[in-house]
């Protein structure tokens, strides 16, 4: 009982911040302490994404740029996932792949664009290169840090009991280093958003981010403010979307967690 | 000795580990052979050598030089329990078991003989020191092994909770009659529980005692307290009888 009514009031305790600044937000449109036209009232922001979505197909600019990010992301993930594994699990991996990673870590993806605008031209696929790019590094560290950190006991207790080879690795390395690889998974969703913004600022023909640009040159900031605050939104699913598969995958850390 | 092939037989077992171009040998040339059914002790001081001898048995490690032949399934309890922590309580007991119902109900009967029916599914996370062992100890018993190993299996339990246990195992091992090797640093536990002690000293066995006290045995007694402090002057420890030895480096 008592712990349903804590983890009742945990959950709205997120909420004081988020409730916090829109309050703060709706006060600073709502007097005249900046000129007109800077800052929409939430209010307007809900009529500006109405109208988007009468006169510039909204949705399907949204679902555009959802399926930009989610193939993107895929990719990325799917390619540091497999690149931790192998760093993880074995010295040789790591030597050969870890210190090419960090130094193409150190190159950033968005001074990359030109090169890939000449490369790839301005259709989808350099706009999913540049968020597979951008993505697959923390799915990397995280797995690779997450499967090398499995505890060495327990690793060598389930061989003595003849778990090796692949069964190890569904068995005990992969279930004891997902709460990692999901922390790398998470980063990488919202880094996937961070990119999309980047990525459809190269002539997009559709989109949120085609949305954006052509309210910039227009200079209707209302618009802009309401594409901004859709790549918020993104953000906030993105997070909640981990939350769920962590709280579904990670039940046998239910109430170990040190908090 | 007797007629019955040994499940384990070591011969002159050598193991070395060179670090820093020192070379130290944890085990010199050492032979022992245990029989079916037989449960041994084995004692001695920190760095003697114990968990290495056990880690040898175990597979985990090999000998450098000398013969090492373990006849059957093998298993051990550590130190830790050692628990897969995202596996459920019979999953871990069912641990490198083939998939299936017999594996499942074979988990189910090791978790009712060390007296944890009803943990079945259980998150390891949740169980006490105690119960995380006797998890340990079900894993290992579930195998039917030919030899089971324990290293120092009780060191981390409180007093009351080591005294369960050992009485746990004994009734056990003498129900399932694996060959049983147990390292331990625990003079009285080794009296307690096994048929014959040895004292590992700098990689060699320094002493082995036969025990023919009846199970259950009472603590105490002078035969008890004889080979108690036989075993104790070769650990280097003086007892209140008051022999007057060097303690050994």
């Amino acid at each position: 009982m008592a712990i349903s009514h804590m983890s009742r009031y945990r959950r709205a305790n997120r909420l004081v911040l988020p409730m916090l600044i829109l309050a703060v937000w709706t006060w600073l449109a709502g007097t005249s302490v900046l000129p007109e036209g800077t800052l929409p009232t939430p209010a307007e922001v809900l009529r500006q994404w109405q109208s988007l979505w009468m006169s510039d197909d909204l949705l399907g600019n949204i679902l555009t740029s959802l399926q930009r990010s989610f193939v993107g992301l895929m990719i990325g993930a799917s390619i540091g996932f497999g690149l931790g594994l192998f760093s993880g699990l074995s010295r040789l991996g790591e030597e050969l792949i870890d210190a090419p990673l960090q130094m193409m870590r150190a190159v950033p993806f968005v001074a990359l664009i030109p090169l890939f605008i000449l490369w790839f031209g301005i259709g989808e696929t350099p706009k999913i290169i540049i968020i597979a790019l951008a993505t697959y590094y923390p799915m990397y560290v995280n797995t690779a840090s997450g499967v090398r950190n499995v505890d060495r006991k327990t690793v060598e207790c389930a061989r003595v009991f003849d778990v090796r080879g692949f069964r190890l690795l569904r068995q005990v390395l992969l279930p004891l280093s997902l709460p990692s690889i999901l922390t790398g998974l998470r980063l990488s969703l919202i880094i996937s958003v961070l990119a999309l913004v980047v990525a459809e600022q190269i002539n997009a023909q559709s989109g949120i981010g085609f949305l954006l640009v052509r309210a910039t040159s227009y200079g209707q900031s209302y618009t802009v403010f309401a594409c901004v605050a859709l790549y918020a939104i993104a953000g906030l699913f993105a997070d909640l979307i981990v939350r769920l598969v962590e709280r579904l995958a990670l039940r046998w850390r239910s109430g170990v967690a040190v908090r | 000795m007797s007629a019955v092939q040994p499940t384990v037989r070591l011969e002159n077992v050598t193991r070395a580990f060179t670090n820093g171009g020192r070379t130290v040998y944890p085990l010199k040339g050492i032979s022992l052979q245990i029989h079916p059914g037989e449960f041994v002790a084995l004692v001695g001081k920190s760095g003697s050598g114990k968990t290495t001898l056990l880690r040898l048995l175990a597979g985990i490690d090999s000998p450098n030089s000398g013969t090492l032949s373990v006849a059957g399934t093998r298993t051990v309890v550590f130190q830790e329990p050692r628990l897969v922590q995202s596996m459920k309580v019979w999953q871990n007991v069912a641990l490198g078991l083939p998939r299936g119902e017999s594996s499942r109900n074979a988990a189910h009967e090791a978790l009712t003989a060390v007296g944890l029916d009803g943990f079945a599914m259980k998150w390891p996370a949740t169980l006490s020191g105690g119960e995380a062992q006797r998890v340990a100890l079900a894993r290992a018993l579930v195998r039917k092994p030919h030899l089971l190993l324990l290293d120092e299996p009780f060191g981390a339990l409180d007093a009351l909770t080591r005294l369960q246990m050992q009485s746990l195992v004994g009734r056990l091992c003498s129900q399932f009659k694996p060959a049983t090797l147990i390292v331990t640093h625990d003079v009285d536990e080794a009296i307690l529980l096994a048929d014959r002690v040895l004292v590992l000293r700098e990689g060699e066995f320094s002493l082995e005692i036969t025990i023919n006290i009846q199970h259950p045995r009472p603590f105490g007694g002078p035969v008890f307290s004889e080979i108690r402090r036989k075993l104790l002057r070769e650990l280097g420890v003086e007892t209140e009888s008051g022999s007057h030895h060097e303690i050994v480096k």
